[in-house]
């Protein structure tokens, strides 16, 4: 019999004790962050954040938004607000557990949304190569040029304050910085030898992008991207706290700061809470991003 | 070596005109009348035309922008729509206090982050080497509005040592070396330091460990040469790249300042970028955001050009 089946084929063969079923690029990934202490105190404080945040609603100790012209200011330790109330006198622990739902989502959404933005610029630039490459990289090297702080500045301040326009704004501050990353691995993984076999063996473009290009380029894209975040953490917080962003009342870290920046000199430690809060998601995120990095072996 | 820097200037001329046309739509790309900040709400038809012909809004996109761009090239930013001064001016007199803002946090950052990132690439996996790790995450990390925030707190609120905010006594704004002014400086100057200090820390940290790592050393040592020696080619192959990110930070910082100006009260750019944002004064943003943008650029292709001539392997690829 000359065609085997599958499965007969794999009975012929002997056993193998040396060959070890490779568990696969994902498992192994997983495997080592799990492994990885910082990266998985980091995954907690991340995943803590995130779960009070959405649950904020329901877990909100007093209203949010209810102002109070006799308790304005007051300490941390007070009864009823632990954590003290804000210049309206506002709960503080209520509007940071609050807060954190726009402060995340202005930190993470941005960078999603360059991650397929951007890829998607890059892979097609770094796959086509010639005049398609050049009208695309020189496009983002204008953006590329400006430092970022001041691209974020310059679009939100031009388009006016809120949630949309800063979204729009960090969107597109993102995009050059991981365009770029995402041309330079595709440029490298189009060289490869196996992208020259498939191409001679008549594999579509499309093909050889989905099949070959893809799963290699997008870890090393990906594991960029989430360096982003902190960042876009921080920027986006700080387009509030310039009063571009998040528009009053709406509680957001960045707004806080800057309004409780007034009350330096009579609350300090409460006024620096929205900061602590800033920087202990900053720190997670990078701390979870170089595990990440470390495990999926991205240079 | 020429050709190289020619080249590489002729690189930057596409960027720039591409970098000013973005600043140029800026004020295109805001919502309503770029005029509707100075416009009375019951402006008659006749006077908003007359004020969109005298700044320029009624000829077509490419015809304002050759325009602007000619002006912008003898020094013409426009006219501030809030105070109605020229834009140059009023960015001329900021731009001092922010570079010497920025330049104070570079030299700060730059030197701690290198001696931590130097020790630490030399004695790796050990308590400093650590400890400039925790640097380079928390530098990355804070937010330097924020920090700014808590200096003040401690250093002026409490402690009483420093002014909190401004650039001289009694709110001047023009600069004197002398400690009273410079006092006014420290507070913004170490906050901002924050923020190279982990990169450079983290970069040089590497840059020392793979050097140290390659076989030349070795052969270094195996020659007999002593520690004393093999440092000195250690500097030497980490400086070119080492003063690439410092000169990019540098960069960074220019047009990074806006918010610890903003914490400070400090009269530079981001001041006046505030200032701009707040009364919707578009020229003022746009003229500011352009004189910063084209000074991080300048300061890309002067590093690039350092850095060929400190390493001529750049030049060839």
């Amino acid at each position: 019999m000359l065609v085997t089946s599958p499965d007969a084929a794999a009975a012929a063969t002997p056993p193998d004790a040396a060959y070890v079923r490779s568990r696969g690029h994902a498992a192994n990934v997983v495997r080592k962050l799990l492994r990885n202490p910082i990266a998985m105190g980091a995954a907690a404080v991340i995943l803590l954040l995130i779960v009070v945040a959405v649950a904020a609603p329901w877990l909100t100790p007093a209203d949010p938004f209810e102002t109070s012209m006799f308790h304005r200011l007051s300490p941390i330790g007070t009864p009823g607000s632990p954590l003290g109330t804000d210049e309206l006198g506002r709960d503080l622990l209520s509007r940071l557990m609050l807060g954190g739902r726009l402060s995340l989502f202005m930190g993470i959404v941005p960078v999603l949304l360059a991650f397929f933005i951007a890829s998607a610029l890059g892979i097609l630039a770094g796959y086509a190569g010639g005049l398609t490459n050049s009208a695309i990289m020189r496009t983002i090297d204008v953006l590329y040029a400006f430092p970022s702080v001041l691209l974020a500045i310059a679009l939100s301040g031009a388009l006016g304050a809120g949630i949309v326009n800063a979204l729009t704004s960090l969107t597109v501050v993102f995009i050059p910085q991981i365009a770029r990353v995402a041309e330079s691995v595709t440029t490298q993984v189009r060289r490869s030898d196996y992208v020259d076999a498939a191409r001679a063996s008549g594999a579509s473009p499309f093909a050889i992008v989905r099949v070959h290009v893809l799963g290699n380029v997008i870890g090393p894209i990906f594991v960029y991207a989430t360096s982003l975040i902190s960042v876009s953490m921080i920027l986006a917080s700080g387009l509030s706290f310039l009063g571009l962003g998040v528009t009053p009342p709406q509680p957001e870290w960045g707004l806080m700061l800057n309004t409780l920046r007034t009350a330096i000199y009579v609350q300090p430690a409460l006024a620096a809470l929205p900061g602590v809060l800033i920087f202990i998601t900053s720190i997670a995120f990078n701390l979870f991003s170089d595990g990440l990095r470390a495990a999926m072996e991205v240079k | 070596m020429l050709t190289f820097v020619i080249r590489r200037v002729l690189y930057t001329v596409p960027i720039m005109l591409g970098v000013s046309f973005l600043c140029f739509m800026l004020v295109h790309i805001a919502p309503g009348d770029p005029l509707v900040s100075i416009l009375p709400p019951d402006a008659s038809a006749e006077l908003q035309k007359q004020l969109m012909t005298l700044y320029g809004f009624d000829r077509s996109l490419p015809v304002q922008f050759g325009s602007w761009i000619w002006r912008a090239l003898h020094g013409d930013l426009g006219t501030s729509i809030a105070t109605g001064r020229p834009v140059a001016h009023e960015v001329a007199r900021a731009v001092g206090n922010t570079v010497m803002l920025a330049a104070a946090a570079t030299v700060i950052g730059f030197v701690l982050g290198g001696l931590f990132g130097f020790v630490a690439g030399y004695r790796r996996h050990t308590w400093i080497d650590r400890a400039a790790s925790l640097v380079s995450v928390v530098g990355v990390s804070v937010p330097h509005y924020w920090l700014g925030m808590v200096l003040v707190i401690i250093f002026s609120a409490k402690l009483g040592w420093l002014p909190a905010t401004g650039a001289g006594p009694d709110g001047s704004d023009a600069w004197v070396w002398d400690y009273a002014h410079m006092q006014f400086l420290i507070l913004p100057a170490v906050t901002m330091s924050f923020i190279p200090m982990g990169i450079i820390a983290r970069t040089v940290r590497a840059l020392v460990a793979d050097t140290l790592a390659q076989e030349f050393v070795v052969g270094l040592r195996a020659r007999g040469l002593s520690e004393y020696a093999i440092f000195r080619h250690v500097v030497k192959n980490c400086a070119p790249t080492a003063l690439a990110v410092m000169g990019l930070q540098l960069g960074y910082l220019l047009g990074g300042s806006i918010l610890i100006e903003t914490v400070f009260s400090w009269p530079g750019t981001g001041f006046l970028l505030n200032a701009a944002i707040f009364q919707r004064d578009l020229p003022l943003l746009q003229g500011t955001i352009l004189v910063l943008a084209a000074f991080f650029v300048g300061l890309n292709l002067l590093v690039d050009i350092v850095q060929g001539i400190l390493d001529p392997r750049i030049e060839r690829s």
